[in-house]
Formats: C-alpha cells, sequence, structure tokens
C-alpha cells in the first residue's frame, strides 16, 4: 500500500514529474508512492522517469481517464 | 553522482510567452530526471529573468498559430495583429487556455527552475545591450558571457539552442 498520494489529475506536462519529484524525496527510501493523473502523456513520462532515475514503477493502471502510478523510491 | 549522468545547457534566445516554455519544460524536467541543467539566457531570452514577467504572444508572421476556438482552430491575420490591444488581447487568451488545461505558468516553471537549482545565467553583453538592470532580475542568477557558455557546453551532454 502507498505511503503517500499525489493527486496530479488536470494537471498537464511536465507539472505531473515534477511534483512527483518533488512528493518522492518526502517518502522513505524504499516506499511507495501513488500518483493519480489525467494527462496520457504521463504513462510514457513516469515510464521515462523511472528508467532515468532508478525509481521503480511498480505498476500502473487506468479507471475511466485517470491514470494511476506506484512508484518505490529507490535511490 | 554517477559517472554516466548527463547534463544539459540551453541558450535561451527568445522571451515571448510560447518561447519561454521549451526551456523551462526542458530544463525542469531534466532536473527532476536527475540532470544537472544550465540554462543561458541571452538576446530576447533576457527578458525571462525580470522580477516582474510581462510575457506577451503574437500572431503576425506566425501562420502555425491556430488557437481552439468556436470548435475550429483559428488564426488571426496579419494586418489585425498591427491593431493595438490585439497582440495584448491575445497573449490573456493564451494565458486563460494555459491555466484552463492545467498547464503552469511561466512564473510556476520558473520557480521550480529555481528551486531544483537549475543554473541561470544572464548574457553581460545583452544586459549592457538592451540596458537591463541586475536589480530588476530575479536572485540567484549568475552573469557571464559567451566564454562562460563554452565553458559550461563542453562539458554538458546535451546542449540547445532555443
Amino acid at each position: 500500500m502507498a505511503d503517500a498520494t499525489l493527486d496530479a489529475k488536470g494537471l498537464n506536462c511536465p507539472l505531473p514529474i515534477l511534483k512527483a519529484r518533488k512528493a518522492l524525496k518526502d517518502v522513505a527510501d524504499g516506499g511507495i508512492l501513488e500518483i493519480l493523473a489525467t494527462d496520457p502523456g504521463s504513462v510514457a513520462d513516469f515510464e521515462a522517469f523511472c528508467r532515468q532515475t532508478g525509481n521503480e514503477l511498480l505498476e500502473h493502471s487506468e479507471d475511466g481517464g485517470t491514470y494511476r502510478f506506484l512508484i518505490k523510491k529507490v535511490a | 553522482m554517477s559517472a554516466e549522468e548527463k547534463s544539459m545547457s540551453i541558450i535561451v534566445t527568445k522571451g515571448s510567452l510560447d518561447w519561454a516554455y521549451p526551456p523551462f519544460i526542458l530544463a525542469t524536467t531534466a532536473a527532476a530526471m536527475g540532470l544537472p541543467v544550465t540554462l543561458f539566457f541571452t538576446f530576447y531570452g533576457l527578458p525571462l529573468l525580470l522580477k516582474d514577467l510581462k510575457l506577451q504572444v503574437t500572431a503576425a508572421g506566425n501562420p502555425a498559430m491556430k488557437m481552439p476556438m468556436a470548435g475550429m482552430h483559428m488564426g488571426l491575420p496579419n494586418l489585425l495583429t498591427a491593431v493595438p490591444g490585439v497582440d495584448a488581447a491575445c497573449s490573456v487568451m493564451m494565458k486563460n487556455l494555459i491555466k484552463k488545461k492545467g498547464v503552469a505558468s511561466i512564473e510556476e516553471l520558473r520557480e521550480m527552475a529555481v528551486e531544483a537549482e537549475v543554473r541561470m545565467i544572464a548574457c553581460q553583453m545583452t544586459m549592457d545591450l538592451f540596458e537591463y538592470d541586475k536589480k530588476d532580475m530575479i536572485d540567484g542568477i549568475d552573469i557571464g558571457g559567451a566564454a562562460t557558455y563554452i565553458e559550461c557546453a563542453t562539458q554538458a551532454d546535451i546542449n540547445l539552442f532555443i
């Protein structure tokens, strides 16, 4: 279960990534951040973000236009 | 800092509302992804460092500028952009559209860039040329010339000209 949730619904690029970066700072190593977004571009963006930063994208799903990401803080 | 960490620099040469977005979006996103970033503001990019941003956009000479209006994409004839107040009105409309779509304002992006420790350099020559005062600029910026930028660029993996 997530240690923290970031509601980025209604926000457009690059805000979901920028806010996620900020939110991850407050998550302990190994902790999980849940992100909710409506920006369809955020799917590719979060995959790239995780590949680049070494954080782990545990899962992502979509429900009626809202995307949900679970990111585990690694670095 | 791993040995494979990439870095980026951007020369920012334009300062209209639309052209302000690429450098700030790229800089903040790159910083969020762990890259050290330097922005070098020169010529018309320099006003992007002013404390008081009064960014405008114009449809003049911009044939690709077609805004969503009444279900279509519409442009503005160049002749109309010469009418006083039209550019200002277009700028307000653009800012409203940006806000409505949940896109960050330039002020917000710039603040995030500062917070992310993006290095921002103001071109000394441009400051002299266009008579800009450092006290009118935001805090935390460096001032430098071409050599400062070149040194930066030789060390950066990604160098962009916007």
